[in-house]
């Protein structure tokens, strides 16, 4: 049976995340940063940024929102059982700092099938309260042969 | 600034971390993603897992990491792209290894690996740092 591309194009609702200091600390813990830009505001500003700096990846955790309704999208019919993260990729814009508010909007890019596995590609677009983009992120996730 | 040689075919410093035994309950919690397969060990059992195993994504922050220690700061990082293999698990060392390829308009990019137990985790791993 070929996999059903009708979804593909489809968009889902933009997320809006707050980004919170403590959050950015949490996850900077998680992922091992040790930069004060990530701990300690005074650094932060003394280096020039507003607030706490939140790592390139943290993109994830704002992201995550918005990925949800397309992972759990009928249409898309991904099942989850046999599904793997494949790659990722995301390109950065200016730095996330604690205050922002990041927008993050989702779309489907491609559904495809090789070999008996099933791509699924989504997009995402994530936009600060200042209209910068933050960040672009390309999610495969891939499902083995049924 | 960072003092980091990023000419051509220059290895970046190399990242080594363990993941302790409840690195995974952690990261689910700043992550955000609780999928069982990396919390629950009975769970990853009954679904064919030797264990619970790394969220990719952990192992993707530790590349990243990697790129931003070396490159003197997390503005440096513009882009990263990888392809995540078999499966990281708790408890191992991973070691995360980069090579610059070529530096072009105050961009390098770098080759960069992700490795435990001798297997590739994440492979084929590009990132752009701003180096100018």
């Amino acid at each position: 049976m070929s996999v059903s591309t009708t979804a593909v194009g489809k968009r889902y609702p933009p997320t809006v995340y707050a980004v919170g200091r403590e959050k950015i600390r949490e996850y900077a813990m998680a992922v091992g940063e040790t930069n004060p830009l990530h701990h300690d505001v005074e650094a932060a500003r003394a280096a020039g940024y507003a607030d706490l700096v939140a790592p390139p990846m943290f993109c994830v955790v704002y992201c995550a929102p918005a990925l949800g309704p397309g992972l759990f999208d009928p249409e898309v019919g991904i099942d989850f059982a046999r599904m793997v993260h494949g790659g990722q990729q995301f390109r950065w814009g200016p730095l996330v700092v604690a205050g922002d508010e990041i927008t993050t909007a989702v779309s489907v890019t491609s559904i495809s099938e090789d070999g008996g596995r099933r791509y699924f590609v989504f997009e995402s677009v994530s936009t600060n309260q200042a209209g910068d983009t933050v960040c672009v992120g390309t999610w495969t996730n891939i499902v083995r042969g049924a | 600034m960072s003092e980091t040689d990023f000419t051509p075919g220059a290895a970046l410093p190399e990242l080594k971390v363990t993941p302790d035994r409840f690195l995974t309950v952690r990261y689910a919690g700043a992550s955000g993603d609780f999928n069982p397969i990396h919390i629950d060990e009975e769970f990853a059992k009954q679904v064919g897992l030797p264990g619970r195993i790394l969220h990719g994504l952990w192992t993707m922050a530790q590349v990243a990491r990697a790129q931003t220690e070396a490159a003197g700061g997390p503005h440096a990082l513009k882009a990263l792209e990888v392809q995540f293999r078999g499966m990281g698990v708790p408890e191992a060392e991973v070691t995360v290894t980069s090579t610059v390829r070529e530096v072009s308009a105050g961009i390098a990019s770098v080759d960069t690996v992700a490795e435990q137990n001798g297997a590739a985790i994440i492979r084929n791993a590009t990132a752009e740092l701003a180096v100018g």
